[in-house]
C-alpha cells in the first residue's frame, strides 16, 4: 500500500519526532510513504480565527496537491478534522464547482492516523512496546468532529509493556483551541489549569492523545509546572519497539 | 416616546468590556468560580444521568430541531396564526420591532392599568431589552418573584445563567443578601429556613400587587397558549393571581402545535434541570372569566432575530430553547461563569446570540470566546451546531477588521496576514521556519525550552513553557534521509 503523508505545519516545525515515528511505524507495517515537499498547512488557524478567504487558499492548495494520492494519513485529528467538516463548506462558498468535486472524490482517501491503522490497514496490534504508565486525552477534535471514538485506546491497549491509566474528564478541552490561546490568554490558562489537576492526579508518566497541539498546550504547562509527566504523540509510542524505543523515551 | 434611563452596564452589550477583560474579574476570583465550577458540575451530572435513561433521546433531538426549523422556515405564518387564536381568546398581541418599542408598548399598558408597581417572572427578554432600568426611571417598581431573581435583585446582583440566574452565588452569600435587606439576623443559611424566609416576603407581593409581567417558553400556534416551565411555583401564582398579565416573548419562541410540547418539554427538563419534568409547567390561553387575570396582552419581540432568520448559517440560533445545556458543559463558561459576556445571554449560545442581536455591531469578543471544542453542539436538545455559527460570526468580524486602519496596528491581524502568504509557498514556509530558528534561539534557554517571550508570544509564556525549535524540521530530515538511503 502507498501513502502519502500529510505532516502539518506544526508537527514538521515543532515535532518532527512525531513525523519520524510515523514514518518508522507506517513502514514497519508495510506501507510505502511518500512526502510532498510542498505541502504547508490545511488552514485551520485561519479558519478558526475568522481568515476565511486566506484558508479558502490553503484549502484548494491542499486539493491541488493531493488530488491523485492512492492515501493520505495525516497525525494531527484537528488538521484532519478541518478538512472532513470545514473543506466542503469552503468550497461551496467559493462556488467553484470543479474544486469541490475533486474534493469530493479525494475526502474518502484521507484519514487521520489511528482511523488510517484500523479503518485502513486493520491492525489493533501494531507490534509496539512501551513499558509505561500512560494516560489518554481525547482531544476535542478527535472526539467530537472526527468521532475517533475508541480507536486509540484499541490501539493503546495493544501495546505491550504498556499501562494505561484512566483520565477523568478525559472529554474535557484542554484550552488551547489555536489562537483562542493567545487572544484569551487568561481564561485558556484557566482552562489549562482545571485540565492539569485532572491529568497530573493521574500519576501516569506519559500524557498521550492525537494531537500535538494540546499536547504542547499541556506538556507547556507541564514543563513550567517542573511536572513529573511528559506529554508524547500517539505515533510515538505505537512506533516504540522493544530493540528499539521512542526517541527521546529513556 | 422620550425615554430616559441608565441600561444596567453587566447586561448591555453596548457598554460591557470584551470578553477577556470583563472574565478577569472572576478569573482573579476564586470563590466566584468554585461556586460555578461546582453548581455546573451537580447540574451536568443530573442531566447525563438522565439523558443516558432515555434510549430515544437521539431521535428526540432530532425531531425537536425538525420543529424548530419548521417554525422558522414559516414564521410569519404561525406567529399570524397564533396571534388569530390568541385574539379570539381573548387576549390582545402587540409587536415590537425593537426593545424601545417593547418597552414603550409594556409602559403604556402599565398605565392604562394604573400600575405603581409589578411582579415579574420568568422574563430573560425583559432584560434583554432592560425593562426593569426603565420601568424605574417611569417611577414603576418591578419585584422579581422567581427565587434566583429574588436573591439578584436584593443582592443588587445581575444574572449570569440562563436557567439558574443567581448560579454565582452561594448559600451563604444568599444568606446575608436575605439577612441585610429583610432584616433577619438570625437567618440561617439552611435552604429551608431561606426559602421560608423568601416564601413571606413573596406572598405578600402576590396577594397585593395586580399586574404582572411574564416571559414565555412557548407559544402555540395551534391554539394560541402559551406556556411557561418553572420550578418553584411562583411563576404560576404569577400567572394566575394577577388582573392583568402581559407576556414578553420573542418571536422565536413560537411552535406550531400543541403536540409538539411532547418533544419541547421532555428535551427542556432533562437538559435544563436535569428533572424528567419540570415541577411546574403552566399553560394557558386567552383569559377565562371567573378564572385567571383578566386582562392579557402578549407583546411579541423582534429586536433583531428576523435579521438572524435571514442568513442561512445562523438562522439555527434561533432554534434555541433556552435550556442552558451549552452553559454548563463549556468549559470557557465553567471558568468565566455568566457576567464575563457582558449580556443577558451569555455562555456558548450567548457567544453566538448576542452579537447577533446587536447586528454585529457590538459584542464582536463574543464570537472568539470559545476554543472550539464542540461540548456545546453535542449536548444541545434543538441542535445548533453553535461552533459552525461562531466560526461564521468569526469571519464577519474579520471582515470589519479587513477595512479599520487600526488593523496596520493589531499584531494578530498582521501576523495572520504574513502566515497566509508564507503558507502559500513551500519556499518561504522553509524559510520562515529557518528564520523561527534563528529568532527563538536567543529566547531558548539551556534546557531547551523557552520560558519567556515578547509581544503577542507572552500571552503563551505566561502559564506555559514551550519547547525550543528542533533543529532540524521534518521535512529537512525526511529529505536527507531520501539522500542517504535511495
Amino acid at each position: 500500500m502507498r501513502a502519502s503523508l500529510f505532516i502539518t505545519c506544526y508537527n514538521d516545525t515543532l515535532f518532527p519526532e512525531t513525523g519520524r515515528a510515523v514514518v518508522r511505524l507506517l513502514e514497519r507495517l508495510g506501507v510505502e510513504l511518500e512526502f510532498h515537499p510542498q505541502q504547508t498547512c490545511c488552514g485551520q488557524m485561519h479558519a478558526n480565527t475568522g481568515f476565511r478567504a486566506e484558508a479558502f487558499s490553503q484549502a484548494k492548495r491542499f486539493v491541488g496537491l493531493y488530488r491523485d494520492a492512492e492515501t493520505v494519513v495525516i497525525p494531527s485529528s484537528s488538521c484532519m478534522a478541518m478538512i472532513r467538516d470545514q473543506y466542503p463548506g469552503l468550497f461551496e462558498e467559493l462556488g467553484n464547482e470543479a474544486l469541490r468535486r475533486e474534493f469530493t472524490a479525494l475526502l474518502p482517501r484521507i484519514y487521520e492516523l489511528s482511523e488510517f491503522l484500523i479503518d485502513r490497514l486493520g491492525v489493533e496490534d501494531v507490534g509496539a512496546y512501551f513499558p509505561h504508565r500512560v494516560t489518554y486525552h481525547a482531544s476535542c477534535h478527535s472526539l467530537r468532529g472526527l468521532h475517533v471514538g475508541d480507536r486509540p485506546i484499541r490501539l493503546l491497549s495493544k501495546v505491550r509493556g504498556l499501562e494505561l491509566i484512566p483520565l477523568e474528564n478525559m472529554d474535557r478541552c484542554c484550552g488551547f483551541g489555536g489562537t483562542f490561546s493567545i487572544k484569551n490568554s487568561e481564561v485558556s490558562s484557566a482552562m489549562l489549569a482545571a485540565k492539569m489537576q485532572d491529568v497530573l492526579s493521574t500519576r501516569a508518566e506519559y500524557c498521550t492523545a492525537l494531537d500535538n497541539s494540546c499536547l504542547m498546550h499541556m506538556g507547556g504547562a507541564m514543563h513550567r509546572q517542573y511536572a513529573a509527566m511528559r506529554t508524547i504523540h500517539l505515533a510515538q509510542i505505537l512506533s516504540s519497539t522493544e530493540g528499539s524505543p521512542a526517541e527521546g523515551v529513556a | 416616546m422620550s425615554e430616559a434611563f441608565t441600561p444596567h452596564p453587566i447586561l448591555d452589550p453596548r457598554l460591557a468590556p470584551p470578553f477577556p477583560t470583563a472574565a478577569l474579574h472572576v478569573l482573579r476570583n476564586p470563590q466566584l468560580r468554585k461556586n460555578v465550577s461546582h453548581a455546573t458540575d451537580v447540574i451536568q451530572t443530573k442531566r447525563a444521568r438522565l439523558v443516558a435513561e432515555k434510549t430515544d433521546w437521539q431521535q428526540l433531538r432530532t425531531a425537536a430541531a425538525a420543529i424548530r426549523n419548521q417554525v422558522l422556515e414559516n414564521l410569519a405564518g404561525y406567529l399570524e396564526e397564533f396571534e388569530a387564536r390568541c385574539t379570539a381568546a381573548g387576549g390582545t398581541v402587540h409587536w415590537a420591532s425593537d426593545a424601545a418599542e417593547a418597552r414603550a408598548i409594556i409602559l403604556d399598558l402599565l398605565h392604562q392599568e394604573h400600575a405603581s408597581e409589578v411582579i415579574k417572572i420568568k422574563t430573560m427578554t425583559s432584560a434583554e431589552i432592560q425593562l426593569n432600568p426603565a420601568l424605574e426611571a417611569a417611577g414603576i417598581r418591578a419585584y422579581e418573584t422567581d427565587l434566583a431573581e429574588i436573591i439578584l435583585q436584593l443582592g443588587d446582583e445581575e444574572p449570569s445563567h440562563i436557567v439558574v440566574p443567581a448560579l454565582h452565588l452561594n448559600r451563604s452569600q444568599v444568606r446575608e443578601i436575605f439577612a441585610r435587606t429583610m432584616g433577619l439576623e438570625s437567618l440561617t443559611d439552611d435552604p429551608k429556613a431561606l426559602t421560608a424566609a423568601a416564601r413571606n416576603y413573596l406572598r405578600q407581593k402576590f396577594l397585593t400587587i395586580p399586574t404582572a409581567i411574564s416571559g414565555a417558553n412557548f407559544l402555540i400556534a395551534q391554539t394560541g397558549s402559551m406556556a411557561v416551565v418553572e420550578s418553584e411555583g411562583n411563576g404560576r401564582m404569577c400567572l394566575t393571581l394577577p388582573r392583568a398579565l402581559i407576556t414578553l416573548a420573542g418571536i422565536e419562541k413560537v411552535l406550531p402545535r400543541f403536540a409538539d410540547l411532547e418533544v419541547m418539554l421532555q428535551l427542556l427538563a432533562r437538559s435544563a434541570t436535569g428533572e424528567r419534568m419540570s415541577p411546574y409547567t403552566s399553560l394557558w390561553t386567552g383569559v377565562t372569566p371567573g378564572d385567571g387575570p383578566e386582562r392579557f396582552h402578549v407583546v411579541l419581540l423582534d429586536n433583531g432575530r428576523s435579521s438572524i432568520l435571514s442568513r442561512p448559517t445562523e438562522r439555527q440560533t434561533l432554534r434555541c430553547i433556552r435550556c442552558a445545556a451549552c452553559l454548563n458543559t463549556c468549559p470557557v463558561y465553567r471558568q468565566t461563569g455568566g457576567h464575563a459576556y457582558g449580556s443577558v445571554y451569555p455562555g456558548p449560545i450567548g457567544a453566538i446570540l448576542t452579537p447577533q442581536l446587536m447586528h454585529m455591531e457590538y459584542a464582536q469578543s463574543l464570537p472568539f470566546a470559545s476554543s472550539l471544542c464542540g461540548a456545546c453542539y453535542e449536548v444541545c436538545p434543538v441542535k445548533i451546531d453553535i461552533p459552525k455559527v461562531l466560526l461564521e460570526l468569526r469571519s464577519q468580524v474579520v471582515n470589519q477588521e479587513r477595512v479599520q486602519a487600526a488593523r496596520f496596528g493589531d499584531p494578530m491581524f498582521i501576523g495572520m496576514k504574513a502566515a497566509s502568504t508564507v503558507f502559500a509557498s513551500a519556499r518561504r514556509f522553509r524559510t520562515a521556519q529557518w528564520l523561527g530558528r534563528i529568532a527563538l534561539r536567543v529566547f531558548t534557554g539551556k534546557d531547551g525550552w523557552i520560558h519567556s517571550l515578547p509581544g503577542l508570544g507572552a500571552k503563551w509564556t505566561q502559564t506555559r513553557d514551550l519547547r525550543g525549535l528542533p533543529d532540524q524540521s521534518f521535512r529537512r530530515w525526511w529529505a536527507a534521509r531520501g539522500k542517504g538511503e535511495r
